[in-house]
């Protein structure tokens, strides 16, 4: 564990002495939940077509398939037309894109990502490597299958797919979503344990609680 | 019988405002050769947002941030008539309301700057100094312009200072005082959030300003702020320098034209960096609003 995550007693400006245990203070520890749909079928239709219809993106590239994905901002391909927006916080993004392989210290970062979304929350895999790891597949610090350590709804094959082969993703998405079956947020939910222990089996400085949002 | 009406006022702005707020991405979208967002992708976003199963909040302020956005928006609207002459649409205007109008305009950024402190995000922190140091500056010019309309018709309300350029267009302000119109529509460029002074937000980029940690139905509150508060601000420019309006089809007309004044800029110019932008506000705007004051 680092010395900065490490317990211990900080004195403050005005000279008292407090104890200051970043793990604890820091972040919060509780467990997701399952969050089921809450309201009536039609209600809930109507919510499922506003966010099939209303998808953000974090803007996270994890690997080289991210290059894949600023062709769709720029007039070439225009992904705004069909209401796929970017946005720079996990917060308030919907659609998480692993966008190609995925080494062992960025799937931290993209965990830590992954759980301070909201639910409702997708993922999709981008690109040969996510699936079975492509290209990196006898590699020594990539992970050869996304879905064994966060739920991928989507997967887009291809090394590297075009954008329309991402727009064509979208429009899948877009049924997945509005059918009512992208409910990888519940699925990560109801198998914490078995995601953090795949997790926890290749992150080897695992210095973070086990939920971080 | 007022707050029905006011809350029709209400009404017609958020829905006038989430329409023109598409059509200026539109346009934006189109100068850069893309088609842009559908005009009512701003409804299915609202939607979307209020109905997200989760959310998590870091405090009591971090509440109320998006809550005094928003009342700082309705505030302003509610506070200025809409529509000049007409007894229906005068909402609770009064005669000293150009005062506490210029307080609402900057309430919600104080707000905001309270609520997104407390989320603790780095990024939001950076936001805040940025958006506070820039409004200020961006104030500035307005606040001269405010006072110069106001010595030059003698009167702290809005509902007079309309009165008195009723007749002719040669009586508009913006004809008879042109030097704190110019420094007023260039204090306006500050805070639209548009190029070249959108640093605060740089949407879609790493630091995205004080709403970094917003979500949910918190986004939502203040995406419906970003659809009334901007047409509040607009209806007092309006009011004050170009003639107010007698209609709902001339307000929509007036009010669009002068939010293309900042799209027009802002699709031509890139962003400025914040301490270029103070020092641009404090070098091209704020003499001409002291001019403005001292030749009137």
């Amino acid at each position: 564990m680092k010395p900065e995550l490490m317990k211990r007693m900080v004195k403050g400006p005005d000279g008292q002495e407090f104890e200051v245990e970043p793990l604890r203070d820091y972040y919060c520890e509780a467990a997701p939940t399952v969050m089921p749909a809450a309201y009536i079928k039609i209600v809930e239709d109507f919510f499922n077509w506003a966010r099939s219809e209303s998808i953000w993106i974090l803007g996270f590239g994890t690997g080289c398939g991210a290059i894949e994905m600023r062709p769709l901002m720029t007039p070439r391909f225009d992904a705004y037309r069909y209401g796929v927006q970017w946005r720079p916080t996990p917060r308030q993004s919907n659609l998480f894109i692993i966008s190609g392989y995925l080494s062992v210290k960025t799937l931290k970062r993209a965990i830590r990502s992954y759980e301070q979304m909201q639910s409702p929350k997708y993922v999709i895999g981008l690109g040969s490597c996510t699936i079975n790891g492509g290209m990196y597949w006898d590699s020594y610090n990539t992970i050869k299958r996304l879905d064994d350590y966060l739920p991928v709804d989507l997967y887009i094959a291809g090394c590297m797919p075009r954008p329309e082969a991402l727009l064509a993703g979208f429009m899948d998405m877009k049924k997945i979503i509005r059918a009512g079956n992208a409910e990888g947020a519940n699925k990560y939910a109801e198998n914490f344990d078995w995601y953090k222990a795949n997790q926890k089996q290749v992150i080897h400085d695992w210095d973070m609680p086990d939920y971080n949002w | 019988m007022k707050i029905p009406y006011a809350l029709l006022t209400l009404f017609i702005v958020v829905n006038f405002g989430f329409l023109q707020n598409a059509l200026i991405q539109k346009i934006a979208a189109r100068v850069g050769r893309r088609y842009g967002i559908p005009v009512w992708q701003n409804y299915i976003d609202l939607i979307k947002n209020y109905g997200q199963r989760s959310s998590i909040t870091h405090g009591v302020m971090f509440y109320l941030g998006p809550v005094f956005r928003l009342s700082g928006g309705v505030g302003l609207l509610l506070f200025v008539p809409s529509i000049y002459g007409s007894e229906m649409f005068s909402n609770f205007s009064f005669a000293g309301d150009l005062i506490l109008a210029l307080y609402f305009v900057f309430f919600g950024t104080l707000g905001m700057a309270l609520g997104a402190a407390e989320s603790g995000h780095p990024h939001s922190a950076i936001g805040i100094t940025r958006g506070l140091s820039q409004v200020t500056a961006a104030e500035l010019p307005f606040a001269l312009a405010v006072f110069s309309v106001a010595l030059q018709y003698q009167t702290l309300s809005v509902t007079d200072i309309v009165a008195a350029q009723q007749g002719s267009i040669l009586n508009w302000t913006v004809f008879t005082n042109p030097l704190a119109v110019a420094a007023a529509m260039l204090g306006f460029l500050g805070s639209m959030m548009r190029p070249p002074f959108d640093v605060v937000l740089a949407p879609q980029e790493i630091p995205i300003g004080p709403p970094t940690e917003y979500h949910s139905s918190y986004l939502a509150l203040m995406q419906t702020n970003r659809a009334i508060f901007p047409v509040a601000k607009m209806v007092i420019y309006m009011s004050l320098f170009f003639g107010g309006a007698t209609s709902w089809p001339v307000f929509f007309l007036k009010v669009f034209c002068i939010y293309l004044w900042s799209a027009f800029v802002g699709v031509v110019f890139p962003r400025f960096r914040v301490e270029q932008s103070i020092r641009w506000f404090l070098i091209w705007a704020v003499p001409i609003g002291v001019l403005s004051i001292v030749l009137m």
